[in-house]
């Protein structure tokens, strides 16, 4: 069963991130476990599934530069700073909430 | 920079800091001071302290009273965070869209002293947003205007302009009269520039954005204690170590921006001032307790719910500006050492044609007049601008719908916004706001191969800009 593999989660976008995202904000996911080598799934990884499985948009500059997560976006895990969560080796549990915010400058 | 100039700039950042220390504990005693005379009128000890001339038994002049009376009984603010507010100084970054709202209500809250520092002058499109500013004032001076509204609102308070923009020369003289900083600027520049500066100087920064729907607000460096110290509030390096790409930093004037949105982010800001003037927060001994993590607050207009709080990671450690290891310097900023647009990139017109692969705006009207071939001109702006005003003929083909899947380089394929009675060599003009977005449709249209049967694929240059400059005066400049 695919079921007991995958886990759900929830990824939002927002400050105009959305626009890569076919303009929706919030997307109900769910994930295999395990990447291809067998290991759980991390924020990194989901990252480059993103980029692969849900972008359409050809930017993808816009969202990952040098393979990172592109500078001037947070990255949020269940609201905090990923920063405070291992950054990209934070292996994905069942119903996160990973927010990506772009930046704003305007005033 | 040798070791002898190191260390006479951390000796000046803590002679800096001691002064200000100093200044705090002056203020707290005068609080104090205000206090007892608050609560005991008759101690005759402390009625014989008081003005010689006016002789007045209480702290506030009789308008204050009434002027500030409803924000006083608020338990959070009373007597001592109304003197508070009224021995503060505030500096607002930037006369816009935040600026106007946070000045406002900053000034009808007895905030003793205002800076305002902007370089712009008033323009119509600023208009629904900022609102210091009338149709009367178009052309002045954005910090004039300002200034003039908020003196007709509350005349009693010490007001500052400062009419050119904060830059890293000028910055240390300006921020260093003041208690507090709001950075309601508009690009990430000027925001590097205000954050370092705050640090230097150990001020809180109070910093909000918005764009189209959206808004953000954090509070850095609160409490603003010294560099390399960790239990200060972090910097806006701790949260954003790299500056955005160029192209992906987006103007109110490009991306577009709702009045109450950049309103409430404002609104937002001026509380969060009150807030740290009014607790005695402001400066590092006075927020010992507690240290919380720094969050950053999150509007969306289109979100439910509409705001959202994140939290956010404490000081960097290794941070540029707030570290120990920081390498930056007071001497070093104001020398011009630093430059922070080069840091930040600039957003250069595109410019990827060749002078044949583009025509005038006038030129074209010439040959739409005179009929002479049929041709098709395709217009990239995005719908909401195209609805706004277009010319007569064009199909609009969003520049954003170039970026999706639908539209892939080379699959051989026609395009369905071609009209099938197109013959096929006939020529595809391009045009979009300013000429930028125009030129890489223009690019890639060809790359697909639509120009194999001779037909000429050009860009309008200038755009939509040029159009109304060369062609149609009455086009709405929006
Ligand atoms: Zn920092």
């Amino acid at each position: 069963m695919s079921s007991a593999e995958d886990i759900p989660i929830i990824v939002e976008f927002t400050g105009g991130l959305e626009m890569l995202f076919a303009d929706e904000r919030k997307h109900k996911l769910s994930v295999p476990a395990k990447d291809s080598k067998g290991d759980a799934v991390t924020v990194g990884w989901l990252v480059e599934y993103l980029c692969d499985e849900l972008m359409r948009d050809m930017r993808k500059e816009m969202f990952v530069l040098d393979g990172h997560v592109r500078p001037g976006i947070l990255v949020l895990i269940n609201d905090a700073d990923w920063e405070l969560e291992g950054e990209a080796t934070y292996a994905l549990q069942p119903n996160d909430n990973i927010l990506f915010v772009s930046t704003l400058h305007g005033g | 920079m040798d070791s002898a100039t190191k260390t006479a700039e951390r000796l000046r950042i803590q002679i800096a800091a001691t002064e200000e220390q100093l200044k705090n504990l002056k203020g707290q005693l005068a609080d104090l001071e205000a206090q007892s005379l608050g609560n005991s009128f008759q101690n005759v000890s402390v009625q014989e302290e008081l003005d010689p001339v006016t002789h007045e038994k209480w702290p506030l002049a009789a308008e204050d009273y009434k002027r500030y009376g409803r924000q006083m009984i608020v338990p959070n603010i009373g007597i001592q965070g109304q003197l508070r507010l009224k021995n503060a100084s505030v500096l607002i970054v930037g006369a816009g869209g935040l600026g106007c709202p946070a000045a406002a209500y900053i000034a009808g809250a007895g905030v003793g002293t205002i800076g305002i520092v902007d370089g712009d002058e008033v323009e119509t499109s600023n208009l629904h947003r900022q609102i210091l500013h009338s149709t009367s004032k178009v052309g002045m001076k954005k910090v004039d205007s300002a200034i003039l509204y908020l003196k007709s609102l509350n005349p009693n308070l010490k007001y500052n302009a400062h009419t050119s923009h904060l830059t890293p020369e000028n910055s240390q003289g300006i921020v260093s009269q003041y208690d507090l900083v709001l950075d309601c600027t508009d690009h990430p520049t000027s925001r590097y520039l205000i954050s370092d500066i705050c640090v230097l100087l150990q001020k809180p920064l109070v910093s909000a954005s918005a764009l189209r729907t959206d808004g953000q607000l954090i509070v850095l460096n609160s409490p603003p204690l010294l560099a390399g110290n960790e239990a200060g509030g972090p910097c806006y390096r701790c949260v954003f170590p790299k500056p955005p790409p160029a192209e992906s930093v987006v103007s109110c004037g490009d991306g577009g921006i709702l009045g109450p949105v950049v309103g409430v982010m404002g609104v937002l800001q001026a509380l969060e001032a009150t807030k740290l003037i009014a607790s005695g927060k402001l400066t590092s001994s006075g927020s010992e307790e507690a240290k919380k993590d720094a969050s950053m607050l999150l509007f969306s207009t289109n979100s439910n719910p509409p705001f959202r709080s994140v939290r956010l990671r404490s000081r960097r450690p290794k941070c540029f500006a707030c570290s120990a290891e920081a390498g930056l310097t007071l001497e070093g900023l104001s020398s011009g050492s630093l430059d922070y647009v080069l840091f930040c990139g600039i957003n250069v017109p595109v410019s990827i044609l060749g002078r044949d692969e583009r025509i005038e705006a006038k030129e074209y009207a010439k040959l739409k007049t005179e009929n002479r071939t049929d041709h098709l001109l395709v217009d990239v702006r995005e719908k909401v601008q195209f609805d706004i005003c277009s010319i007569e003929g064009s199909v609009n083909v969003p520049f954003s719908s170039f970026q999706g899947s639908r539209f892939k380089e080379g699959d051989g394929k026609q395009p369905t916004w071609i009209p099938q009675s197109l013959p096929p060599d006939a020529p595809i003009y391009v045009v979009c706001r300013l000429g930028n977005d125009s030129q890489v449709v223009t690019k890639r249209l060809k790359e697909s191969g639509l120009n194999k049967n001779g037909r000429y694929i050009g860009d309008i240059k200038g755009g939509l800009k040029s159009w109304k400059e060369q062609v149609d005066s009455s086009w709405p400049e929006y």
